[in-house]
């Protein structure tokens, strides 16, 4: 079992999160071009993070959970970057540039 | 004698602990893990959804980032912060009842279905100003593409984006409701003084799917709501 974590520690994560959120929509009003979705998914993955790490008491989890949960983000980096691979190879697609 | 060995031992384990775990604590591990497996196939299941975005999306960039400004960031923003909080009461919940604090798990569990609720509504809100301001693809009657932010040439590959949002957020919303049902289950559960420091892994297993839900929202707010400020494609 899990040893308990303190109120402050969850609080405190909170307060990052609420925090991440406004900046995720500040950035959005700014115009960085290609790095505009870099950085939206950047902070969404850091938020994810601290969800999982802390929230979801991943911290504290002995490491077959561990490796599992780590497995399933990774499955779905795979899912995207092959995906990406394939559409932004096809010259005859129409798009073909990043946002 | 062994038997009675074998009937003082029954008699010393926790009520809550099944036949086939050797211990609470391995009990608890499995049941964690267990519910990783099927937030796994949870990851797939809005996976399918997120990678066809992505494909989409980079396929029609212009197009996606002229009708995201058709929904409003005010709704979305409001129920990131409702859903992260949520998140928090939540795992004071899971603490509460780490510590045997039974009122406090009961207010935190109740606080969590006030927000989750909340979350609901706010949506359903959104979802109206859609019907009446007719961004509903497939209904007849509730689709229109016009004024000047809506550059004629996206009249379809709008309706690509709203698609998108309305099945992503739809699935969300899906499961937020399964999410408040699994809540009232463990609020009852709560009530009858189930869980305490040695047994509260329902608890614990309850709020890493509401947690998963609240990800899920995460990655929908940037991808469906913040993509069109910065362009100014008309």
């Amino acid at each position: 079992m899990h040893s308990v974590t303190p109120v402050r520690t969850y609080v405190l994560i909170w307060l990052i999160l609420t925090i991440m959120t406004g900046v995720t929509f500040w950035v959005s009003t700014i115009n960085l071009g290609p790095w505009n979705i870099v950085v939206a998914l950047g902070i969404a993955a850091f938020k994810m993070s601290l969800v999982i790490w802390f929230f979801m008491h991943v911290r504290t989890d002995n490491p077959l959970t561990k490796l599992f949960v780590f497995a399933g983000f990774f499955w779905i980096a795979i899912l995207l970057a092959m995906t990406l691979g394939d559409y932004f190879s096809r010259t005859w697609m129409p798009g073909g540039k990043f946002w | 004698m062994a038997d009675t060995h074998v009937v003082e031992a029954e008699h010393a384990h926790s009520p809550h602990l099944r036949h086939h775990f050797d211990d609470m604590h391995q009990q608890f591990d499995s049941a964690t893990f267990g519910m990783w497996v099927f937030l796994l196939t949870e990851i797939m299941f809005f996976g399918g959804m997120f990678g066809a975005y992505t494909v989409y999306r980079s396929m029609y960039p212009d197009a996606f980032a002229a009708t995201s400004n058709f929904m409003n960031p005010a709704y979305g923003a409001m129920n990131t912060a409702v859903l992260i909080v949520s998140s928090l009461t939540m795992a004071l919940a899971v603490r509460a009842a780490h510590l045997g604090q039974q009122k406090i798990l009961q207010i935190m569990l109740i606080l969590t279905m006030i927000f989750g609720l909340g979350f609901l509504v706010i949506k359903g809100f959104e979802y109206h100003e859609h019907w009446v301001d007719m961004k509903v693809p497939l209904f007849a009657g509730h689709w229109a593409w016009d004024g000047p932010n809506a550059p004629p040439q996206f009249a379809h590959q709008a309706q690509i984006l709203f698609c998108f949002y309305f099945f992503m957020t739809g699935f969300h919303a899906l499961h937020m409701v399964v999410g408040l049902g699994i809540m009232t289950t463990i609020f009852v559960m709560a009530r009858k003084g189930t869980f305490g420091p040695e047994y509260y892994t329902p608890v614990e297993v309850s709020g890493l799917y509401w947690h998963f839900v609240d990800i899920v929202w995460i990655f929908l707010f940037p991808l469906l709501y913040l993509i069109g400020h910065t362009r100014n494609l008309i």
